[in-house]
């Protein structure tokens, strides 16, 4: 569905991305995961079209991205750190995006706005919101739509423990009708249930982009973390 | 694109600094007018305020208001919207505000007291002066990624073009009192459209003979069908070249 192709991106003399190629395909929750500052971030805007790449492309569904919009209509993104003009409401952001999606209101998906009760919060200002709201907003946007692709950077830092399991049942509950979802986490723990396929990024490269079974039975564990664990120690060793 | 311009315009009035703005210029215009008996003195006493002032709101204001949107931008850019769509959209809620809000502050206090050519001629350059400076602030301030910084420059871009390019006028002017050269000062006053309002009010009023025989080469020139239709289209790349600049770098920009 997602084809990139030598992607590279320099801020500075930063090579944050370095030749990236990349394949994923619907029907897939992918994790990807690196250290701070490995290119995931810029990746992820890359993808949306945030971020202008100096060489490069990338595919979305066949058809280069450059200069082009239409595509982000099957794309929700929930941002890292959620940005949103300070003085609206929650209520407007809301209504802000309906109106630029024109989704029929039928096709709408209130799961989670009434999962986190924003239903009670709506006239409140987005500069009165703590980090976890602002997530929870981000989240009901990003899934609100109904897109065949999901991004999520770092969905669940910020948000308290319940919503955090609301939100993992509502990814589980998408990546069943065959979407694909992106997501970026450093608690490696809690993508256990969720993911298909592991990128680990460092350096602004994927060191590697595999199933997680096959990383699995590869390091011989059965969680995911230490199966990272395994590789990394495998990959200094080599180096 | 509409939709858009809908929030900017919604979130601009919610600042409240508009609205102070137009209050500012009402006052302003209204004591103005009712100290002068006369029409055309009234016009002289407030294009002197305009001047100074008209530039140095729009051209602060949009650049604050640029940089406070940033997050606004961020979230429009990662939705399915053309960027064009969303800089001309922020373009046009800042220039249509800021020059709404001229039109009221001046425009009704003008068409109390001084419904004439000058009076008609002040508005109209206070909202081309507006639209000038929005669209330089825009351009600054996408080059600039820190706002301190791109304040910075918005002020000195002010300085220059209110203070600084008339002394440089004077300056060669003195150098160069000894030779022909009124021919370039009127090339010369269009490098800067402060100064191609203040000469187009002026010679709506007849205090252009005080201005000796400077004043009547610009009279020649400015007075004529041609020279007016080379004054607005000036004023339009005035408006339209750093909007253009501000556009194709918004384009390529990293969010």
């Amino acid at each position: 569905m997602i084809t990139i192709q030598q992607l590279s991106k320099r801020f500075g003399k930063l090579q944050v991305l370095n030749e990236v190629s990349l394949t994923l395909e619907g029907g897939q929750c992918v994790a990807l995961i690196g250290p701070n500052g490995s290119g995931k971030t810029t990746l992820i805007k890359a993808i949306l079209g945030m971020v202008i790449p100096q060489s490069g492309n990338i595919r979305f569904k066949g058809k280069d991205i450059v200069g082009e919009w239409e595509y982000r209509n099957e794309i929700g993104y929930m941002p890292q750190i959620g940005q949103y003009p300070e003085n609206m409401t929650i209520g407007q952001v809301l209504d802000m995006m309906k109106d630029i999606r024109r989704v029929p209101e039928s096709t709408l998906d209130y799961d989670l706005f009434n999962a986190f009760g924003l239903g009670g919060m709506l006239d409140k200002r987005m500069r009165t919101l703590s980090g976890g709201t602002r997530q929870k907003v981000s989240a009901c946007l990003a899934f609100m739509f109904n897109p065949e692709v999901l991004i999520l950077d770092e969905p669940t830092a910020g948000l308290d423990p319940i919503s955090t399991e609301l939100l993992k049942d509502k990814i589980i509950g998408e990546r069943q009708k065959n979407k694909l979802i992106l997501i970026t986490s450093h608690v490696l723990s809690e993508l256990d249930d969720l993911v298909s396929e592991v990128i680990y990024m460092q350096e602004g490269k994927p060191l590697f982009h595999k199933t997680l079974q096959s990383l699995k039975a590869e390091t011989g564990t059965n969680r995911l973390s230490s199966a990272v664990a395994r590789v990394m120690a495998i990959h200094e060793f080599v180096d | 694109m509409n939709k858009i311009i809908k929030y900017v315009i919604a979130d601009l009035l919610r600042s409240r600094t508009i609205l102070v703005y137009t209050a500012v210029l009402l006052v302003l215009s209204f004591s103005v007018f009712s100290m002068e008996d006369n029409a055309d003195k009234g016009v002289v006493s407030l294009l002197n305020i305009v001047l100074f002032v008209v530039p140095l709101v729009s051209i602060i204001f949009s650049t604050v208001y640029l940089y406070n949107s940033a997050e606004f931008m961020e979230l429009l850019v990662s939705q399915p919207l053309r960027r064009n769509v969303i800089w001309m959209s922020i373009f046009i809620g800042l220039a249509g505000a800021v020059s709404l809000a001229f039109a009221v502050g001046v425009g009704i206090p003008v068409i109390f007291y001084a419904a004439t050519a000058s009076g008609l001629m002040l508005v109209l350059c206070g909202c081309s002066l507006s639209l000038i400076f929005v669209s330089v602030a825009l351009w600054a301030a996408v080059r600039i990624r820190d706002k301190a910084k791109g304040i910075g420059l918005a002020i000195l871009l002010w300085l220059y073009f209110a203070l600084l390019f008339d002394a440089l006028v004077l300056f060669l002017l003195f150098q160069f009192s000894d030779y022909p050269i009124e021919n370039g000062m009127v090339a010369l006053s269009l490098l800067n459209p402060i100064d191609i309002s203040r000469i187009l009010i002026l010679l709506q009023i007849d205090i252009s003979a005080l201005m000796g025989y400077t004043g009547a080469i610009f009279r020649s020139f400015f007075g004529t069908g041609g020279g007016v239709a080379l004054t607005i289209a000036v004023l339009i790349l005035w408006s339209a070249v750093p909007l253009w600049f501000s556009l194709r770098f918004f384009k390529r920009k990293d969010l």
